[in-house]
């Protein structure tokens, strides 16, 4: 059910000619790149999907929620996903209001 | 980056193909994610992270403008969580 690297590495195999070994590798790659741009501190915007965006968090008073200790959660950087406006506008369309799942 | 420098740097990646695939298998990976998630198909990808939808349950929210209250129906939106690895290689505190 849930769209996975192999399910995509497929597709390119489908839709793009790729051949098995270099289909897997280019999805491996996709994500590498994405990543990468994100470990140097650089944004990545894909546009009709979405923007990946770095935030710097300082630190902040939090709790071991076992012990209930206080320890400080330190300043640490962190990926944020916006989703286009066409993706969120697009899956709004597809599923119905008031909660009920059209599929 | 943008979509057309990674599609650049896919190309590089990958001398042996024509630069119009690297284009192609971009655009193919991203409609599938486009797709799975109107679809309300989990995503999932190893070393990276997962999207999925959240629900947004229905709301009595205000015009700005006129102040006046309008119910704002349920929705879901697109939610994307970092997978360890992408978190780790991110933050530069460790």
């Amino acid at each position: 059910m849930t769209l996975t690297k192999a399910e995509l590495a497929n597709l390119l195999f489908d839709k793009v000619g790729l051949n098995k070994r270099e289909a897997k590798e280019m999805v491996e790659a996709f994500f590498d790149e994405v990543r990468t741009a994100l470990e140097k501190g650089d944004s990545v915007k894909l546009s009709g999907f979405g923007n990946f965006q770095l935030r710097d968090k300082p630190q902040r008073p939090g709790r071991n929620p076992k012990t209930g200790e206080e320890m400080p959660i330190t300043a640490r950087r962190v990926v944020t996903f916006h989703a286009s406006h066409k993706l969120k506008a697009m899956v709004e369309d597809h599923h119905d209001v008031a909660g009920t799942h059209s599929e | 980056m943008t979509k057309s420098e990674l599609i650049a740097r896919l190309a590089e990646r990958h001398p042996h193909l024509v630069a119009a695939d690297a284009e192609l298998a971009v655009k193919t990976i991203l409609d599938a994610m486009v797709i799975s998630l109107v679809e309300g198909r989990r995503i999932e990808i190893r070393g990276f992270g997962s999207f999925s939808l959240n629900y947004r349950p229905p709301r009595l929210g205000r015009n700005p403008k006129t102040g006046e209250k309008v119910e704002v129906a349920g929705k879901y939106v697109p939610h994307f969580k970092a997978g360890k690895e992408l978190r780790d290689r991110v933050d530069y505190s460790d």
